[in-house]
């Protein structure tokens, strides 16, 4: 038998079915049409709700297989990775794409290993060869310095995270038909020398990978009690605040807001970047920006070359100056 | 308790310049070094030898020179290294990489903890880890951020995830992949140097490592690159210089009416 369709790993955490899987869906209606197949979203949980079922069908799913079961609640790659075996087995989907999320980026490896399939991280773009209808998976390598396109010439499925915030989710269209599969996992399945004895939410305000506005600092800034600028400059934005990995290194900010190569990707609407050179690692996180804003006293910066407006100046007269100027707008 | 630590030879990928002209990598004057994110895996296993006693083993897979990054490794603590190298090896993808690395550990037998690097800073992909679990049928955490203590059978960590870290329990062995956050690398001891510098790294074939021909390097990666291109920067920077407070006021006014213009606030 041979493998056909293009699914989607859609992702829940708390019973709650998360905005990756729509965006996923996005890529997945476009590989779907060009290559004349269904788009089936896979998703494995307990107790998600029913309107999330729903709601992946509206934004384009043709067909939803739920495996729900209290043992699957967590992420536990064991489990989790079985259960997907065994739906691979069943249903022989050609392509599949999950996003390059924490749960994504441990669980395709683990069983793209098992399936002896294809896997490539964290791709950008996805489209169909037309010669072949084999999926031409690209992503960036070399700290965003070039753009590798792989493809998976034999082996299936051929598996890809996709970057989160690659894409815009799919619309929903209200009312779209589709059908809702429920498939079972048996004990055996579920059983996982993991486990997950608590969960510790983030208290800070927005995960920069969520927000519309972005303002980063770093290193220019020279100390920590100057870096608070970066936060009066993010709250008259109303924006979250971020930071090169330099401003990380010297504690002047915790690592969950580091963007770039070794932090976390980000694609909001407008990024302002201040007191941040632009070093390769830094660019690769935050260049698919909507609009790029930077300040450094530096005219050769790095950062200029991919930013749409830029200030030379010495950071200390511009942010407070610009920050007050802000507020005074309100 | 003995501890694998998997490290790659990586570039310095904050010294690559590109050929603006041919948009290949420039590769002269580059020193490779132990991919960064691996030496907070090394550091941690270091840590758990020093508290519990056992054995810190580092393996790479790669070219010959590859063995540089494993004295390195030998110089910060590391009791032992094994250096893959063989043609067979070459052009391997995650897949074969992270088979041919299974295979190696096997020959080391009994084993605690498989502590890998969360990704390497030049493929970046992050896969090799998970995968090795996979090949080994073990359990896997990932993004691990803390080391919070451990007994006979299992280890507790927490991992880092989107919105916030999960403390997980894990059954040994296992295999932890690890962020910055897990520990704070030292740098080596001159004693260090001096056993790295005596250190006898075996080089391993994929004989030596029972591996299938058919499954390592090119032949053995489902994957193939097919084209490399460089990313267009298609970005018109509008410069202004703001030297004095008067030429800040009016950087600061041509930026608020951009964004105006553009929505933004």
């Amino acid at each position: 038998m041979s493998y056909e369709g293009v699914w989607i790993l859609a992702e829940q955490r708390h019973g709650r079915v998360q905005t990756i899987s729509h965006e996923l869906l996005t890529r997945g209606i476009d590989l779907a049409a060009k290559r004349k197949v269904s788009l089936t979203a896979l998703l494995i949980g307990s107790d998600v709700k029913a309107a999330d079922l729903q709601e992946l069908i509206d934004r384009g799913a043709d067909r939803v297989v739920v495996v729900e079961d209290q043992g699957l609640e967590h992420f536990l790659p064991e489990a989790y990775a079985r259960v997907m075996q065994a739906m691979i087995a069943k249903y022989r989907p050609e392509i599949i794409i999950a996003g390059a999320t924490s749960l994504g980026r441990t669980l395709m490896p683990y069983v793209a290993v098992k399936c002896h399939a294809g896997l490539t991280a964290d791709c950008t773009v996805l489209d169909i060869e037309p010669e072949t209808g084999n999926l031409l998976q690209t992503r960036p390598a070399i700290g965003g310095n070039i753009l590798a396109t792989i493809k998976t010439p034999e082996a299936r499925p051929q598996m890809a995270t996709v970057r989160p915030k690659s894409t815009r989710p799919a619309p929903k269209q209200s009312g779209r038909k589709g059908e809702i599969v429920r498939e079972s996992a048996d004990a055996s399945m579920l059983a996982s020398r993991v486990r997950m004895l608590d969960f510790v939410k983030n208290e800070d305000e927005v995960s920069i990978s969520d927000a519309q506005r972005v303002v980063a600092g770093g290193r220019g800034f020279k100390t920590s009690e100057k870096f608070k600028q970066v936060y009066e400059l993010a709250d008259a934005l109303q924006a979250a605040v971020g930071a090169s990995r330099d401003a990380v290194d010297r504690a002047w900010i915790t690592y969950p807001h580091q963007v770039g190569l070794s932090g976390k990707t980000v694609t909001p609407d407008l990024y302002l970047a201040v007191g941040i050179s632009g070093a390769i690692q830094h660019l690769a996180g935050m260049q698919t920006a909507e609009t790029i804003i930077a300040i450094n006293n530096d005219p050769d910066a790095q950062i200029f070359s991919v930013a749409d407006y830029g200030i030379v100046g010495d950071l200390n007269e511009v942010v407070p100056a610009l920050t007050e100027k802000l507020k005074a707008r309100k | 308790m003995k501890i694998i630590v998997p490290i790659k030879q990586v570039p310095e990928t904050g010294a690559v310049k590109m050929d603006e002209t041919t948009g290949t990598m420039i590769r002269e004057g580059v020193e490779a070094i132990i991919n960064p994110l691996d030496l907070y895996g090394i550091e941690l296993a270091i840590r758990l030898r020093e508290q519990f006693g056992g054995e810190v083993v580092t393996i790479s897979m790669g070219p010959p020179k590859a063995e540089k990054a494993l004295r390195e490794a030998i110089a910060m603590g590391c009791d032992r290294g094994i250096l893959l190298s063989d043609r067979a090896f070459a052009g391997a993808d995650t897949w074969a990489t992270a088979y041919a690395l299974s295979q190696a550990i096997r020959k080391e037998g009994q084993f605690d903890l498989i502590i890998c690097g969360e990704r390497a800073t030049d493929g970046d992909t992050g896969q090799v880890g998970p995968a090795i679990a996979s090949f080994l049928d073990l359990p896997v955490a990932s993004y691990v951020s803390k080391f919070d203590g451990c007994d006979a059978k299992a280890v507790r960590v927490h991992r880092l995830v989107e919105d916030g870290y999960e403390v997980l329990e894990v059954g040994l062995p296992a295999v932890l992949t690890v962020v910055k956050e897990v520990s704070d690398p030292r740098l080596p001891t001159l004693r260090g140097k001096q056993k790295a510098r005596k250190a006898e790294i075996p080089v391993m074939t994929h004989e030596a490592i029972d591996a299938d021909p058919e499954c390592l390097g090119l032949k053995g990666s489902p994957t193939r690159v097919v084209k490399i291109h460089r990313p267009k920067v298609a970005r018109q920077c509008t410069k202004v210089v703001a030297a004095d407070e008067a030429a800040v006021a009016k950087a600061v006014d041509g930026l608020i009416k951009m964004l105006e213009s553009k929505d933004l606030i």
